[in-house]
């Protein structure tokens, strides 16, 4: 098998997610114009944003050969700590700030009982999914804290906090809508470069994929792969908080429900992308497939008024079909 | 029960591992078979009991020809084999696992316990042995557990019990215990087949010796009237020849030195050192401890006690990073699951050992990595596609190349090879020699544990010998044979 000689089956293999993505988008745009429409499509990366944020860090765990369950949950519990600092009166910066570490160390809890307590990645994101959602609603006492702009003093604050989930980059003539970008999609493409970067690029991205193809020969050849692990986990809870924080911005409240089963939708991109669930092997530009098919999905079921109970179905005949065609051959 | 095994040959794919082997066991006697590892021992055994098909050769129970086509087949015919690797059901219980698919039920498929527990007491009396029948097995001490193997291969009348090492992880008193009940089954009729590198014990409890070379049927013998030195002559006896490529040994300071080091029941008080440009070959019987020891100086198995001096400094080495750190090399013995990221390219398995040398601030270098990665498929002479071939899909000498390249490439003051032909073929076997050689010659320390005497023999300045976890002796490469060596690594001494 020569690279340069890589027959077409091989290239649908790799860039298979892109494919069903480009097919999808083609036929549904066909069916309707209103999916077609660039308002449309901006809407629909927005959408796709939280899904998205969150499916990076966890291809970068899976990558390493864990899963993390615990994503949901610290998605909840680190937006409620930033909205419980808002409204205490700690100023918006810092308690987006704050919010963004608590999930980051609530990352590395799962990190911690993975390679120190030695449990398996899917018991050990279990407990901590159920740990941190417990926790958000010990914090909330189960009701949803909402009002947030309103309790924020300063108007720097105000701007901040509703920025990052509401504003948008305008750069051009405000009649068109593709010069005004929605910052949360800006903040998901530049979570892509830099993930892209970091996993290509860099001697830490080699790490976790050499952690995730053989973590015994990775270890003799002198990789951390406890730290490895730890870190990737940290990843996955920073980008979940990170997450968040655009969902308490939109919502303009937090509530403890927030999240709820989101590792299964960002598990489902990274599985669509072509990511190998043993980890070693897999892309962060498939997951961003991925991600999209899903938001796709979504949005051109939605407008083509398919019920939500047969969108399920459909969503999970796509998967199961994107993820039969990108077998190993 | 007599068996006669004629003109046994067998292959798996090129390599062939049965040469005209044959074997002759009686009624009643106690026969161990002998030879070194990869003589076809297991092999010639697994024939019989119906684990692998014969390629030819006659078969004879008892004067009737057979060919088992499974263990089950030949255990329903009497002749059971324990496993080195003991074959239990660590969770169960012992009755649980004594009567495993064989259950006494009554109605309705219930079993009965109290049938299987008296059925089991019986065996146990039988064989002189007193187990706690509703112990969970892995409670057990490794004794124990074979005494369970025993009774079950009783539970279904064996006639011929195959046993393969079955002291290498028995304490003293243990083997004492195994003795005791192999003579009692000896009474009995019962015949067995005693697998074992232990001089000492074949000759305490065997009635005949078989020995095998090369997958050859070499000579059996009455134990009575052999010595120990005709075993060892008969289990070598072959030409080293041309294989090994001269070199001339330049020695210089001393790189390493180990002292005193010792972890738990696997090796204790080891002591070596190594020169300069010095090759030390490290020699002993499988499980001896070899490669626990140079685990532990590479800091991937933790040791109780020991120092370790690396040019003349006292180094602390926990982990494998301090190890690469303080200038040491481990080439693993098993490449596919410690040595290589199978499923990753060349590149990506060279370059993980160097991430330094191909990368600035953390920030991968493309020049830097393309330089380092030809310049390992030149030199070390890689047969593949490019750089991004795969390593699951290159042969087993080619594989070995891409480990040595890594670890070559990090400088290693002393590096440690761990059987690092096995597997692979003879010209890329001389090729790997070479690069040792060539190694040397620029001053590394070399290490190699090998089970082959030959390359042992053929590669090393000095030969250290172990024998259950101890340096039972260290010899200068050139007044070292097969029969000192063979006799230092079975027990006995020079």
């Amino acid at each position: 098998m020569n690279k340069s000689k890589k027959n077409i089956g091989a290239l649908i293999g790799e860039y298979g997610a892109f494919l069903a993505l480009l097919l999808l988008v083609i036929v549904i745009s066909i069916v309707s114009p209103e999916f077609r429409t660039a308002s449309n499509f901006l809407n629909l990366l927005r959408q796709a944003s939280f899904n998205g944020l969150i499916a990076f860090g966890m291809t970068c765990v899976i990558l390493s050969d864990g899963i993390d369950l615990s994503v949901g949950s610290t998605f909840a519990l680190s937006a409620i700590i930033c909205a419980e600092l808002i409204v205490y009166g700690v100023p918006t910066g810092a308690a987006m700030l704050i919010s963004l570490l608590v999930g980051t160390l609530l990352g590395v809890i799962s990190g911690v009982l993975v390679t120190k307590g030695r449990l398996q990645p899917f018991i050990a994101t279990l407990i901590t999914m159920t740990a941190y959602r417990g926790l958000s609603m010990i914090i909330t006492d189960g009701k949803p804290i909402s009002r947030l702009v309103a309790s924020i003093e300063t108007e720097g604050g105000q701007f901040l906090f509703k920025a990052v989930g509401k504003g948008n980059l305008e750069f051009g003539p405000a009649a068109n809508p593709w010069f005004s970008i929605p910052i949360p999609v800006i903040i998901l493409l530049v979570a892509l470069a830099i993930f892209w970067f970091v996993l290509h690029k860099t001697t830490f991205g080699r790490k976790i994929y050499a952690t995730g193809s053989n973590a015994k020969c990775a270890n003799l050849v002198g990789v951390n792969t406890s730290k490895t692990k730890i870190a990737v986990y940290a990843i996955s809870g920073f980008m979940a908080a990170l997450a968040g924080l655009i969902m308490i911005s939109r919502l303009d409240s937090a509530q403890p429900t927030l999240g709820d089963g989101f590792e299964l939708d960002a598990i489902a991109a990274v599985a669509l992308g072509g990511t190998s669930m043993s980890g070693g092997r897999g892309k962060i530009i498939g997951t961003f497939a991925g991600v999209l098919i899903i938001a796709v999905l979504n949005n051109g079921l939605n407008i083509l008024g398919v019920g939500s109970y047969y969108q399920e179905v459909i969503k999970a005949i796509v998967i199961l079909v994107a993820v039969l065609s990108d077998r190993k051959r | 029960m007599n068996i006669e095994m004629k003109g046994i040959n067998k292959s798996f794919g090129t390599n062939q591992v049965l040469k005209n082997a044959g074997f002759f066991l009686k009624d009643g006697e106690v026969h161990a078979l002998m030879g070194e590892n990869g003589a076809g021992k297991s092999t010639l055994m697994k024939i019989l009991t119906g684990v692998y098909t014969k390629d030819s050769g006659t078969v004879l129970v008892d004067g009737e020809e057979v060919s088992y086509k499974s263990p089950q087949e030949a255990e329903k015919a009497g002749i059971v084999f324990i496993y080195q690797e003991l074959n239990v059901l660590f969770d169960l219980t012992v009755v649980e696992n004594l009567f495993m698919g064989k259950e006494i039920t009554k109605k309705f498929g219930i079993c009965d316990m109290k049938a299987m527990r008296e059925k089991a007491h019986e065996v146990m009396e039988k064989v002189g042995v007193n187990i706690p029948v509703d112990a969970v097995m892995s409670d057990l001490s490794v004794g124990q557990q074979q005494m369970v193997e025993i009774c079950k291969a009783l539970m279904v009348d064996a006639k011929v019990i195959i046993m393969d090492e079955p002291t290498a992880a028995l304490t003293e008193s243990e083997t004492e215990g195994l003795f005791k009940v192999i003579n009692s089954l000896r009474k009995k009729g019962v015949s067995i087949v005693y697998i074992s590198h232990r001089m000492e014990e074949i000759f305490e409890l065997c009635d005949r010796i078989t020995i095998l070379r090369d997958g050859e049927y070499i000579d059996t013998k009455e134990i009575k009237k052999i010595t120990m030195d005709d075993v060892v002559q008969m289990m070598i006896g072959r030409e080293i020849g041309e294989r090994f490529p001269k070199r001339e040994a330049k020695i210089g300071e001393e790189v390493i030195k180990v002292e005193g080091l010792t972890s738990g029941k696997l090796f204790h008080d080891v002591s070596f050192t190594v020169r300069a440009g010095e090759v030390l070959g490290v020699a002993g019987l499988m499980g001896a401890g070899r490669t626990e020891i140079m685990q532990a100086v590479f800091g991937n198995l933790k040791k109780d006690s020991g120092k370790i001096y690396i040019e003349g400094k006292e180094v602390t080495i926990k982990n494998p990073r301090q190890a690469i750190a303080a200038g040491i090399g481990f080439i693993t013995e098993d490449r596919k699951t410690e040595g290589l990221l199978l499923e990753k390219s060349i590149a990506e398995n060279i370059e993980i050992a160097n991430l330094g040398k191909v990368s600035k601030n953390t920030v991968l270098n493309k020049a830097k990595q393309e330089e380092l990665v030809k310049k390992g498929i030149e030199e070390f002479k890689v047969k593949c596609f490019g750089p991004w071939h795969e390593c699951n899909n290159l042969s087993g000498g080619n594989q070995q190349k891409v480990v040595l390249a890594k670890w070559v490439y990090t400088d290693p003051k002393i590096l440690i090879l761990d059987e690092p032909t096995r597997g692979v073929d003879i010209g890329a076997k001389k090729e790997i020699y070479n690069i040792i050689n060539e190694l040397a010659a620029k001053g590394v320390a070399v290490i190699m544990v090998s089970s082959e005497l030959p390359e042992v023999l053929g590669m090393s300045d000095r030969i250290m010998v172990v024998r259950e976890g101890e340096v039972r002796g260290i010899l200068d490469g050139k007044d070292a044979d097969q029969a000192k060596i063979m006799t230092l690594a079975t027990g006995g001494s020079l």
